[in-house]
C-alpha cells in the first residue's frame, strides 16, 4: 500500500511532504507508521532518520495511531482571549481524554494547534477538514454528539 | 451577455462554509426558481464580501443592502419580501443590527478591489475588470528593467512583516545569470490573528497570479511555487482553478503571447510550522527538509531554492503589483504616506462591534480603523489595549491610538506594523494573561535550531507562568526583559528576535499591572 502511494510521486526529496500527507490521510488511523517510514526511505533513497526528522518537525503529522475524527482546537492568543481554555475543559470532559489522546472507542483524538486563520470566529476548532467557529460549551457538546451519532 | 434585474452576492469563505453556506445557496436557488425569479436575479458565489458579518452574508445590488447571519429558515421571507416585492428585510440587515454601516471603501482599495464583487472562480470576471492587462503590458511592452524601476518608484514594501522594498529585492536577483530562477510566494500565513492573505486569495486569486507573473518576468524566473498552509482548503481549491484556467487561456505556459517567455506556477502545501513563514525556512520546507532557517548571507535572492536565485514575496505584496504596472507608480503613490506608500489590509478582532477586515491607506490611525471600520468597541466594553501584528507584534495602549500606522511612524515608537492583525482587548482582560498566551505560542513554535531561541522561549514561558500564578517578583519581570533582549541579539532568525517586542511593549505600557500581580 505504501509503495503504491509513493509511486504516484517522482522519487525526489521535495515530494516527501506530499507522500507523508497522502499516507497519513489514507491510513484509517491517520498516522505514519514505522513500516511507512521504511517504505518511503527505500523509495526516496533517503535515510530513515531524515524522514523521521521531517515527520516529527511538522505539527500536522503523527507518529502514533489516532482516532477517526481529529479535533484540533486553536490555542493561539485570539482564541485564548475568547475562552478557548473553557472549550478545552469541556472537550476533555465530554470525551474523557486528555490532549494528544484518543477516546477508547477510537472515534476522537483531541489535539491543540496554532492559529487556523479563522480568528473572526474565535474560538475555533477544526475537526478533520471542517472548521467550527464561535464555539460555546453547548455548541461543542452538540457538534460532538452529532459526530458520535454519525460514526 | 445576460442582464439581470438584481445581483445577489453570497460570500463563500472559510467562515461561511463553517456556517453551512453551501446548503443555504442550494435552498436559495430552489426558492428563487419556485418564485420564478431565476431569470431575473443573478445569484453569484463570491469571495469574502466587503464587510465581515457573522455566518452567512449576502450583498444585494443595485440597492447595496447587506444581510448577515442568515439561516435557511429566512429564505422564504427574503425571497418574498425583498426579491419579489423589493422591500429589504430590515430585521436581517447588517445595518440594523448595531446601527452601524461599515465603510466599504471600494474607491480606496487596491488588493481587495474585486473581492466580494466578482466571482473568484471565473477568469472571465477577472479579465472583465481589466485583469491581465498589466501582465500583457509587462510582457509585451516593458523590459524587465523598466518593471523593476516602476516597482521601485512605487515605494512598495513587503507586506509580510519586515517591510523590505520589493523592487530593491527584485533588483538583486534580476541581473544574475542562472539556468533557473524562482518566484516563491509566501502564503504560509501563521501569525496569530492574521488572515488577510486568506481573504485576498479567496476573494481574488487571479490578482495574486498576475503579480507572480509580473515578478517572474522582471527577474527572469520561469517557475513559481505558492507555498500555502494545508488548512486553507478553499484558497487551494480556488488558486488551483485559477492556475488551470490561466493555462487553458495561454496566460501562462510556454511562449506566452508569442513573447518567447515561459512560466509555470505550482501550489505547494505546507504541513504546519510557524517558522516556515521565515523565507529560508520556507525554502528548506519546499525542498523536503525540516523547516530550519538558513544562514544569511547568501540571501535567497542569490542562492535560494535548490541554490538557484529565488525571490520570496508575501501574498499581499504581489497582489499590489498588477495595479502598479497598469496604473503606474505615480498613481500608486497617491495612496498612503510619502515614506510608506500604498494600502494595507488589516484584520480587526477581539472586542470590537464588528470584527472584520479592511483595506485602508498606509498611515491610517488605529483609532480610525477601530471606529470607522469595526464599529468601535463592542457595547459595554472599554478599550484597553490592542495587540498589533500578531504574536510577533506589540501590545499598544490607548496612548498610541493616534499614531499613524505605517512603517516609518511606528518605528519612532520602536513598534512594527507586522502582519496586519489587530486584536482589541477590553478593560477586563489581563495583559499578563495575554503575554502568557503569546509566550506559550513562541515556546511551541521555536524550531530548536539555535540555543538562544530554544532555551529562551522555554525560560520566558516559565517566568510568565510564575507571574500569572501570582508567584513572581519584579526581578522576574526584569529577567524576562534581559532574556528576550539577549534572544533578539543572538537568535538565528526573526522568530527568536521577536518575543522582545510583545514583552517590552507590555511592560512599558502596562507596568502597573505587572507591579500589581507581583504584590499579590
Amino acid at each position: 500500500m505504501y509503495k503504491e502511494i509513493c509511486a504516484k510521486y517522482a522519487p525526489t526529496k521535495d515530494n516527501l511532504i506530499y507522500i507523508l500527507h497522502e499516507i497519513q490521510d489514507t491510513h484509517p488511523q491517520h498516522y505514519i507508521s514505522q513500516e511507512a517510514v521504511t517504505a518511503i526511505s527505500e523509495y526516496l533513497k533517503l535515510p530513515e532518520n531524515h524522514i523521521y526528522g521531517v515527520l516529527t518537525f511538522y505539527s500536522m503529522y503523527s507518529t502514533t495511531p489516532r482516532g477517526k475524527n481529529i479535533i484540533r482546537l486553536c490555542e493561539s492568543p485570539p482564541c485564548y482571549i475568547k475562552g478557548s481554555e473553557n472549550i478545552l475543559r469541556k472537550l476533555k470532559t465530554i470525551l474523557g481524554t486528555g490532549v494528544g489522546e484518543t477516546t477508547k472507542d477510537g472515534k476522537f483524538t483531541l489535539e491543540l494547534c496554532a492559529c487556523l486563520g479563522v480568528c473572526g470566529n474565535a474560538p475555533v476548532m477544526m475537526i478533520n477538514d471542517d472548521v467550527y467557529g464561535d464555539l460555546s460549551e453547548e455548541k461543542v457538546e452538540d457538534i460532538i454528539e452529532k459526530l458520535r451519532g454519525r460514526s | 451577455m445576460k442582464y439581470y434585474r438584481s445581483h445577489v452576492l453570497v460570500g463563500i469563505n472559510e467562515t461561511s462554509v463553517a456556517a453551512g453556506v453551501q446548503s443555504f445557496v442550494r435552498a436559495l436557488r430552489a426558492e428563487l426558481s419556485k418564485a420564478g425569479l431565476s431569470e431575473e436575479i443573478n445569484l453569484l458565489e463570491t469571495g469574502p464580501l466587503g464587510f465581515f458579518g457573522k455566518g452567512i452574508c449576502l450583498t444585494v445590488y443595485p440597492e447595496n443592502v447587506n444581510y448577515e447571519n442568515l439561516k435557511e429558515e429566512h429564505i422564504p421571507e427574503l425571497v418574498q419580501e425583498h426579491f419579489l416585492k423589493g422591500r429589504p428585510v430590515a430585521s436581517l440587515m447588517l445595518e440594523s443590527a448595531g446601527k452601524f454601516s461599515p465603510k466599504l471603501n471600494y474607491s480606496k482599495r487596491i488588493v481587495l478591489r474585486n473581492s466580494g464583487i466578482i466571482d473568484p472562480e471565473s477568469i472571465d470576471d477577472y479579465i472583465g475588470t481589466g485583469g491581465y492587462e498589466a501582465w500583457e503590458k509587462a510582457l509585451t511592452q516593458m523590459e524587465p528593467k523598466q518593471i523593476i524601476e516602476e516597482v521601485k518608484n512605487s515605494g512598495l514594501r513587503g507586506r509580510g512583516g519586515a517591510g523590505f522594498p520589493a523592487g530593491v529585492k527584485w533588483s538583486f536577483t534580476a541581473p544574475l545569470q542562472a539556468e533557473q530562477k524562482y518566484v516563491v510566494v509566501n502564503a504560509d500565513e501563521g501569525e496569530p490573528g492574521t488572515f488577510k492573505d486568506r481573504l485576498i486569495m479567496e476573494g481574488d486569486p487571479h490578482q495574486l497570479l498576475e503579480g507572480i507573473m509580473i515578478c517572474a518576468r522582471a527577474i527572469g524566473a520561469t517557475k513559481s511555487y505558492i507555498y500555502i498552509r494545508g488548512e486553507y482548503k478553499l484558497c487551494i481549491h480556488r488558486l488551483q482553478k485559477a492556475i488551470d484556467d490561466c493555462r487553458n487561456y495561454g496566460i501562462i505556459g510556454t511562449n506566452i503571447f508569442e513573447s518567447g517567455f515561459d512560466l509555470d506556477i505550482e501550489i505547494k502545501i505546507g504541513a504546519g510550522a510557524y517558522v516556515c513563514g521565515e523565507e529560508t525556512a520556507l525554502i528548506e520546507s519546499l525542498e523536503g527538509n525540516r523547516g530550519h532557517p538558513r544562514w544569511k548571507p547568501p540571501f535567497p535572492g542569490v542562492k535560494g531554492l535548490w541554490q538557484a536565485p529565488t525571490v520570496v514575496n508575501n501574498v499581499e505584496t504581489l497582489a499590489n503589483v498588477p495595479f502598479i504596472i497598469s496604473k503606474g507608480a505615480d498613481e500608486y503613490k497617491k495612496y498612503g504616506t510619502p515614506e510608506c506608500t500604498g494600502t494595507k489590509v488589516y484584520t480587526i478582532l477581539g472586542d470590537v462591534a464588528y470584527p472584520g477586515l479592511c483595506e485602508v491607506d498606509m498611515g491610517t490611525t488605529l483609532r480610525t480603523i477601530i471606529n470607522d471600520y469595526a464599529g468601535g468597541m463592542k457595547k459595554g466594553f472599554k478599550f484597553k489595549a490592542a495587540l498589533v501584528g500578531g504574536a510577533a507584534g506589540m501590545i499598544l495602549s490607548e496612548r498610541l491610538l493616534d499614531v499613524k500606522m505605517d512603517l516609518a511612524s511606528l518605528n519612532q515608537y520602536s513598534a512594527v506594523l507586522g502582519s496586519g492583525a489587530i486584536l482589541v482587548m477590553n478593560e477586563h482582560q489581563s495583559i499578563v494573561d495575554m503575554l502568557w498566551s503569546i509566550l506559550r505560542f513562541f515556546r511551541h513554535e521555536s524550531c530548536g535550531k539555535c540555543s538562544p531561541c530554544k532555551t529562551g522561549t522555554q525560560q520566558l514561558y516559565r517566568l510568565i507562568t510564575k507571574l500569572k500564578k501570582g508567584d513572581g517578583t519584579m526581578d522576574d519581570v526584569e529577567l524576562m526583559l534581559t532574556i528576550a533582549d539577549t534572544m533578539q541579539q543572538t537568535s538565528f532568525c526573526a522568530l527568536g528576535q521577536s518575543p522582545i517586542m510583545a514583552i517590552r511593549s507590555a511592560i512599558d505600557n502596562f507596568r502597573d499591572e505587572f507591579i500589581a500581580i507581583t504584590q499579590k
